[in-house]
């Protein structure tokens, strides 16, 4: 049996500090931290009024909506319900394709390995940006303002900020390659755009459709709500049936959603690791 | 048939299917689209004649700025400055409170929903189960019935962030819990432990920095979502905006956007920062 050799506290404490008690510095950092994490929690927990009385009265009213859910039925309205679900369905898919077909290019041209040109890639990466930093439900709005009612305007939303993350996937995708294949087929003296189509694009092929495959998953889920702002879809539906306080038809509604985005997952998910495994 | 013909033979077989299942997949994939075009109403006239509404759309929000008077053209673009940063600053406070309730609600709710950690199938279950309802319906249908049920303001959008950020990131931190070395746990125990006194002081120190980075990515998303919760009266600049774009008030719409989008760029490079610190100073 090892016995360790006797040590005092004090020549301990002088060998490692640390394991005693965190420097003073450290220590009060670490408030200052809580402190202006917990006075900027007070704060907006003033400034969005959350007084328990009001969180009581909410919570009592809350209940009586879901009294009023039960139970979720669909009271005739199962064919409209459905085709809105289809439609909600369709302008994701359709959405994610057109964001796909604008996101290939801005994605080679906002790559560094492709343009060579600094100021031409740094503008294509900020308009990717700025797409992007946009919420797909005010694109809605916009669009739906710009082109009228109807999904048109939804398919629109999400394709116009899903081209700017997309874009920005795919230049990351495109910049990460293997340069040695660009080189080889270079030197056999392909062209440009032929080192491009054969080295580049089999490299970021998989990556492109696992980055579009995840996205067309999101956007069901957004898709869900674009109807909100008159964008077509089941959104529609669900704040329609709200406004007019059919709350059995909203669970309704709500369980839909819930079947269909598990249903998305499912597929996608299974679609995904085939694509990432490679089918042979 | 020789050794080489015979390769030659599989090889050229191979490709011959390769090709068959692209071209299967392919037509599958170009009958799904054609549908989905269909479905959502979309045809060449209709993008012949949408595009170039967007793009009349697009011009007529860009505000006039001449060189002679560039500040006074400013000026007259962000003439509600005051007004909107306190809006957005309305709405990060919704983001954030949102994001802390969520927050508080995940780390408690993901230690029953960890495979390893829960105690009995049931409880496991109902965890799991709750945590995907509530991360499965978006923001803004809770938004929507919180508005309803609590009133106009920004309560209902803090709630709505705050259910739906629980979900997802109970997930997170129960995936981070599932991860977390047993070992101290079953100390513990072995010193007469209960299951909390076990949870806090075996686990929560190695999942910390997780659950703190995890929350700190929630933030980022969440600020983009409540920006727009105001759409159905949930407070923020989201209800100005919409004003704006139902009013047709070109000019504030990409002065608000404009905005919008300096906010989001601004907290994401802070809250990376923030990220990479705290991941260094707790690993």
């Amino acid at each position: 049996m090892i016995v360790p050799p006797p040590l005092d506290v004090a020549a301990a404490r002088h060998l490692a500090p640390a394991a005693f008690a965190r420097p003073l510095g450290a220590r009060l950092r670490r408030a200052g931290a809580w402190l202006v994490f917990l006075a900027v929690l007070a704060v907006a927990l003033w400034r969005v009024d959350l007084s328990p009385a009001r969180l009581i009265a909410g919570i009592g009213k809350l209940g009586w909506l879901l009294a009023l859910m039960m139970p979720p039925a669909h009271n005739g309205w199962l064919a409209e319900f459905s085709w809105a679900m289809l439609q909600t369905v369709a302008m994701a898919l359709a959405g994610t394709a057109l964001a796909m077909i604008a996101a290939v290019p801005l994605g080679f041209l906002g790559a560094r390995n492709v343009v060579p040109v600094g100021l031409l890639h740094f503008g294509f990466r900020r308009v990717s940006d700025g797409l992007r930093g946009v919420d797909t439900l005010i694109w809605a709005l916009m669009f739906v303002n710009a082109v009228g009612l109807g999904p048109f305007a939804g398919v629109m939303a999400i394709a116009v900020s899903d081209a700017g993350t997309l874009g920005k996937l795919f230049a990351e995708a495109v910049e990460n390659v293997d340069r040695r294949p660009v080189e080889g087929v270079r030197a056999a003296g392909a062209s440009r755009l032929q080192a491009i189509r054969f080295a580049i694009l089999p490299q970021v092929f998989p990556v492109l459709l696992s980055h579009v495959l995840y996205y067309l998953e999101s956007n069901t889920r957004s898709a869900t709500i674009l109807g909100v702002v008159g964008a077509g879809g089941i959104g529609f539906q669900l704040a329609e049936r709200i406004r007019l306080n059919h709350w059995n038809e909203v669970a309704f509604i709500i369980l839909m959603i819930l079947a269909a985005v598990t249903a998305i997952d499912a597929c996608s998910k299974a679609v995904r690791l085939r694509v990432i495994r490679g089918a042979p | 048939m020789s050794d080489v013909a015979a390769f030659e033979h599989a090889w050229q077989a191979r490709g011959r299917r390769r090709r068959r299942d692209a071209l299967a997949g392919g037509a599958a994939l170009l009958v799904l689209l054609a549908a989905s075009f269909v479905v959502s109403e979309i045809n060449p006239a209709r993008l012949a004649e949408g595009l170039p509404g967007i793009a009349r759309y697009a011009a007529g929000t860009l505000p006039v700025l001449r060189p002679r008077t560039l500040v006074a053209d400013l000026g007259e673009w962000y003439w509600g400055l005051g007004r909107w940063l306190v809006l957005l600053g309305d709405t990060l406070l919704i983001a954030f409170a949102g994001t802390v309730l969520g927050a508080l609600a995940a780390a408690l709710l993901s230690f029953p929903a960890s495979r390893t950690l829960a105690r009995g199938r049931a409880v496991y279950f109902v965890a799991r189960r709750g945590l995907e309802i509530a991360r499965t319906v978006p923001e803004l249908v809770y938004a929507l019935i919180f508005v309803y049920a609590f009133g106009l303001g920004p309560l209902p959008g803090v709630l709505a962030i705050a259910v739906h950020s629980a979900g997802a990131l109970g997930k997170l931190f129960a995936e981070a819990n599932e991860n977390a070395d047993l070992g101290p746990l079953d100390g513990l125990y072995a010193a007469g432990a209960t299951w909390a006194i076990g949870m806090r002081y075996a686990i929560v120190p190695q999942v910390l920095p997780a659950f703190l980075s995890y929350t700190l990515l929630r933030f980022e998303i969440n600020v983009r979502a409540s920006a727009v919760l105001g759409f159905v009266g949930a407070g923020g600049i989201g209800h100005e905006l919409y004003t704006v774009i139902r009013q047709f008030i070109y000019v504030d719409i990409s002065a608000i956007v404009l905005l919008l989008i300096a906010t989001v760029v601004v907290i994401d490079l802070a809250c990376e920062r923030l990220r990479h610190r705290v991941i260094g100073a707790l690993a």
